[in-house]
């Protein structure tokens, strides 16, 4: 899923400045599933957004939806008939809501009330972790399963680095070294030898490198 | 001759080589790099000068190569693949041969995370271990990485890192074998200071037979202080600092352990020049202590320097 954080209540608000009448819009999509942006913390935020403004003698007109997903214009659609009746909406969706939202109705100010981090998954409850980035071109099977394009600080095909100690990587002890797992993993596999291979360059065409990504499938188009 | 560089003379004829280390300015003070230059000219065959390292601004390192190269010394150009991508790699090389750089080492670099700008955006679109492949291509087959003819083809003496004390310490010499394989000509280890593990490396690296196929040579930096042994023992990661050389730093007065630090590091090249199989040479790093570099090549017995033509 795509992993966000909220915005501090301070950067909202300063957005907000001199907007009265507000909606905060969810999601249902990733950000519920990461507990950032959807229907619970829409609530959360507009209360936030209601008291702050209260104790500083602010408008306190913030309304709260929450749509099916903001990645599909299908859904804006539903906020066609109330979106310009609001001077500000504020999107806790990933980063395309508040585009998609700002591109339908462009009358409106549209703010993002969260930070897009990464794709990723939950190791716990309240702990994500980067997972992949998109490179296009999926090449995890060939590392044990792990990715070293998202997972290795430097995107190193042909790693461990001389930073790698104690399981951890150079940048943090936080961080764990991902070609450390990859090694081990590939020896529990009895697949160590696979990866005295030199790995060659990476084409990054399939990247972000190549310029803005589009998919055209013709099969669904209608 | 790959590229007719001393370094690589000076091991073709069999010598024991000796390499050293000048970190650049932090500002274009061409000056300073002469000062430490001359510390280190007929001390060393071939001068490496860092590349931007630990992530910290500082002059070019082709341009500090170039100034060593007009004061009669032999530079080894850093590289790493941290700050610039295929195209810049490879217009960088093709500029500093044009220059007289003969020697590269290929490195992945530093993160930026510890550097002086942080908040930077870091590329990383090769590896060493690929940096060093398309180095030997474009000086063996004379074409770029997308098959394209040069005009006119690097000779360069392909240099790599090897760490033997980071992690997973079994997977160190298999990975100085992938830059073997790839390209390199020679390898400098990271400072040692455990020696009864780099015996182990290097006796992992003989069995493999890389020894007789790279010249490896040994990364020593003498300790200055006790402070600086616990500072690299607890903050570089993949630095290995026993704790009986700690103690013997502090076994001395406090003005003295710079002298021990040297003692230590004289010690340490004989002992792996007579004991340990497989080693090629020495890569003294007496990084900002230029001045004493000389005291530890000639209490090793390293001086004067074989004159190869
Ligand atoms: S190899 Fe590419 S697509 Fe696969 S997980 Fe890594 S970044 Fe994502
Ligand atoms: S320590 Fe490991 S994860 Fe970190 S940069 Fe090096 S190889 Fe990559």
């Amino acid at each position: 899923m795509i992993v966000g954080d909220s915005k501090p209540l301070e950067e909202i608000l300063e957005m907000i400045e001199g907007k009265d009448k507000v909606l905060v819009l969810g999601c249902r999509g990733c950000v519920t599933v990461c507990n950032v942006g959807g229907e619970k913390e829409v609530g959360i935020l507009a209360t936030a957004l209601r008291i702050a403004r209260k104790k500083r003698g602010l408008p306190t007109s913030i309304e709260e939806r929450t749509l099916e997903r903001q990645c599909d214009p299908e859904y804006i659609e539903e906020l066609a008939e109330a979106a310009e009746g609001y001077d500000a909406i504020v999107s806790i969706a990933c980063g395309v809501g508040p585009q998609f939202v700002a591109e339908r109705f462009p009358k409106v100010r549209v703010f993002p009330g969260i930070n897009t981090t990464f794709i990723g998954g939950a190791l716990e409850h309240g702990v994500w972790s980067e997972r992949c980035q998109s490179c296009g071109n999926c090449l995890v099977h060939n590392f044990g399963g792990l990715c070293p394009i998202a997972r290795c600080s430097k995107s190193l095909m042909n790693g461990p680095c001389g930073g790698s100690a104690n399981k951890k990587c150079e940048i943090s002890p936080e961080v764990d070294c991902v070609w450390h797992l990859i090694v081990e993993k590939m020896a529990e596999m009895g697949r160590l030898e696979e990866l005295e291979r030199v790995w060659p360059v990476k084409n990054w065409i399939t990247s972000r490198d190549g310029g803005p990504r589009r998919r055209v499938r013709e099969d669904l188009k209608q | 001759m790959k590229a007719g560089s001393n370094l690589e003379k000076v091991l073709a004829a069999g010598h024991f080589a000796v390499t050293g280390e000048l970190g650049p300015p932090r500002g274009n003070n061409a000056e300073e790099v002469r000062h430490k230059a001359h510390y280190l000219k007929g001390i060393v065959d071939s001068v490496n000068i860092t590349d931007n390292q630990t992530a910290v601004v500082r002059m070019a390192s082709w341009a500090a190569c170039k100034i060593l190269i007009d004061e009669g010394l032999e530079p080894n150009y850093q590289m790493v693949c941290r700050d610039r991508n295929r195209i810049a790699l490879m217009s960088d090389i093709l500029g500093a041969t044009a220059l007289g750089i003969k020697n590269v080492l290929c490195l992945s670099g530093d993160h930026q995370r510890f550097g002086d700008h942080p908040e930077g955006k870091n590329v990383y679109d090769l590896d060493s271990v690929q940096l060093i492949s398309i180095f030997k291509k474009m000086r063996d087959e004379g074409k770029f990485l997308n098959d394209k003819e040069l005009d006119g083809a690097p000779g360069i003496f392909i240099g790599a890192a090897a760490n033997p004390f980071a992690d997973p310490f079994t997977w160190r010499a298999v990975r100085m074998g992938k830059k073997i394989a790839a390209g390199a000509d020679f390898i400098q280890t990271q400072c040692i200071y455990n020696l009864p593990k780099f015996r182990e490396f290097m006796k992992m690296a003989v069995d493999r037979g890389l020894h007789e196929k790279c010249a490896i040579l040994a990364g020593i930096t003498p300790l200055k202080s006790v402070g600086m042994a616990k500072y690299m023992a607890k903050f570089v990661p993949g630095m290995d600092v026993p704790e009986e050389l700690v103690k013997r730093l502090q076994g001395v007065d406090k003005k003295a352990q710079g002298d021990e630090g040297i003692k230590i590091a004289i010690e340490m090249i004989q002992e792996i020049r007579e004991t340990i199989p497989g080693v090629a040479g020495v890569h003294v790093m007496a990084i900002e202590w230029e001045h004493r570099a000389k005291e530890i090549v000639e209490g090793a017995g390293l001086l004067p320097r074989p004159v190869v033509d």
